[in-house]
């Protein structure tokens, strides 16, 4: 691979550029958020995750649903590093990354992370949830890396 | 076991209008655009428009991404009679081969004669594909995506890319030399976007868009039509040219790339693939062929990465190998011999999505029927078949096999 690029500090995208919206199936996560508790969906027939929540578990097909209180920290799966701000074009580096949630295993989460230099963000490393809060009094999700730069 | 349809339907007409770069087909419509590639695919064939009685279209009708194609538009735009099947594939541009086989469906059940495939692509600005998921109003499904900052397509596939990398060991060089081999087949092809041979330094000094891909990993962003017309072998004889027969089609996608590739809860290893794997053991299944028999290979090519990890799912590589299949050379056409490179497979002989025009597929369709044809810019020597696929994108995606009358 070719040299490394130098991005600087990894930043969350401004929660006040952010927008979501729920429906029955999702909105228990986000209620959850609210009270800075780290969720997912998870089967209460058969203990499966699923993430984003929907109707049916796709493994026994049960509608009954649980809302763990899940540890709060997680594994980057995957990540790519970001450079404009997909609101304005302007200058701004983030780093969109795919974690698996520690204790809801199969689920993951979309989310920015925070607390290291975006070259530094890599597969496999440690973070720990670190709420944002955004438009319509909703929070949401990102991370922050648990140890800088490891 | 063979496919039962194998070989009873055949490609029989191709038309395009030019290609613009994004935006710049204005004042021209949808509808005018699409009405150029249907007329053209008919005199393709020989035959009239009023003899076009079946649309099979994909993208659920989609005439880009916010634009819908209706049947009975087109009937009063272009003086079609009568139809008697109107359908569509669902979801995106991996339904684009699919197409066919949905073509061969309504063919075979005598539902019409002459079914006609089509896409029409205008980039309007607030039309722009590398927008259209960051724009589009918050659900509570995306709202699990877009809030990251995952707004483009292109920012998605930079994230299974990475984990390819992290598996694989393959490098951004490979995702160079998937533009660098294609791009050099388009210097011949007069309605190309992008011509000029492209060497490592240029692709090196693309723009980073979303680390680990850069500008030059992203397909063009392009308007305009291509259609295509299927029809019966027994019909296909009385056609002008020497028909493209359909020997194998398959579309759909298993539950392990799922709602991919806005979800992201594929597992390993379907998370660093092309999802494509369903789809082409399908072909080979209804063929009894595999990836050695393919003279060329049309692979859909929206990102760079896509076309390696599409060679581990059609089996032209090992997975995980694809990194050293690509940078050993053998994506490339040899024009000297007619033939591959290093004993590859030579892919994209048009060009593809990276270099010619962006159709959302349909070019690699009309590469596959010119290249069995014997008619190609970049012809394949005695190109018996051609494998045509479609997507990665949301499910379903889909894979074709051409083969010469």
């Amino acid at each position: 691979m070719a040299d490394v690029t130098h991005y600087g500090p990894a930043r969350l995208l401004p929660g006040d550029q952010i927008a979501i919206t729920t429906n029955p199936d999702t909105e228990p996560f986000w209620q959850a958020a609210k009270e800075g508790r780290l969720t997912a969906c998870q089967c209460a027939q058969c203990g499966a995750f699923r993430m984003p929540p929907t109707p049916y578990c796709p493994e026994c097909q049960s509608r009954e649903k649980n809302w763990p209180t899940l540890p709060g920290t997680a594994t980057v799966f995957s990540f790519a590093i970001c450079n404009k701000n997909p609101k304005n074009g302007e200058d701004y580096v983030y780093v969109p990354v795919v974690v698996d949630l520690d204790g809801a295993p199969g689920a993951r989460l979309n989310a920015n992370v925070t607390g290291c230099d975006a070259e530094d963000v890599h597969i496999g490393m440690k973070v720990a949830v670190e709420w944002t809060p955004i438009q319509d009094g909703w929070v949401l999700p990102n991370f922050r890396a648990m140890t800088a730069g490891a | 076991m063979a496919w039962a349809n194998q070989d009873k339907t055949a490609i029989v007409g191709v038309g395009a209008t030019d290609y613009y770069v994004r935006g710049k087909s204005w004042p021209r419509t949808i509808n005018d655009m699409a009405g150029e590639a249907i007329l053209n695919a008919c005199a393709d064939a020989g035959i009239s428009i009023t003899d076009i009685d079946g649309i099979a279209y994909y993208s659920g009708a989609g005439a880009g991404y916010l634009d819908k194609f209706d049947t009975a538009s087109l009937m009063e735009t272009l003086g079609m009679p009568h139809v008697s099947f109107s359908a569509s594939l669902t979801s995106g541009g991996g339904g684009c081969p699919g197409a066919i086989g949905l073509a061969t469906a309504g063919l075979m059940n005598e539902d019409a004669k002459y079914m006609v495939t089509l896409m029409a692509l205008q980039q309007l600005p607030q039309h722009r594909l590398g927008v259209v998921f960051g724009a589009s109003a918050p659900n509570p499904e995306n709202s699990f995506l877009q809030p990251s900052g995952l707004v483009g397509p292109g920012h998605l596939m930079s994230v299974l890319a990475r984990r390819h990398m992290h598996l694989y060991g393959t490098t951004q060089d490979a995702f160079g030399e998937v533009v660098m081999a294609t791009r050099a087949n388009t210097h011949n092809r007069p309605k190309a976007v992008r011509k000029a041979p492209l060497s490592k330094e240029e692709y090196d000094a693309s723009v980073m868009l979303a680390d680990p891909l850069r500008r030059l990993d992203f397909c063009l962003e392009t308007d305009g039509a291509v259609a295509v017309i299927t029809t019966t072998m027994d019909r296909a004889k009385d056609c002008r040219h020497k028909p493209a027969v359909v020997h194998a089609c398959a579309h759909g996608g298993t539950r392990e790339w799922g709602r991919a590739f806005a979800w992201m809860g594929m597992p390993d290893p379907h998370f660093a693939s092309s999802g494509h794997k369903f789809t082409a053991d399908r072909v080979w299944a209804q063929s009894g062929l595999s990836a050695r028999d393919m003279d060329v290979a049309l692979i859909y090519d929206h990102f760079s990465p896509r076309v390696l990890m599409q060679h581990e799912h059609y089996g032209i590589c090992e997975k995980g190998e694809g990194n050293d299949y690509v940078l050993s050379g053998k994506l490339r056409y040899d024009p000297a011999t007619g033939g591959g490179v290093n004993g590859g497979t030579p892919v994209n002989t048009h060009g593809g999505n990276l270099n010619e025009a962006y159709i959302i597929g349909m070019t690699h369709i009309v590469e596959g029927v010119e290249q069995v044809r014997g008619t190609a810019i970049n012809q394949v020597r005695d190109a018996e078949f051609a494998l045509v696929s479609g997507g990665p994108a949301s499910l379903p995606v889909s894979s074709l096999i051409l083969r010469s009358a």
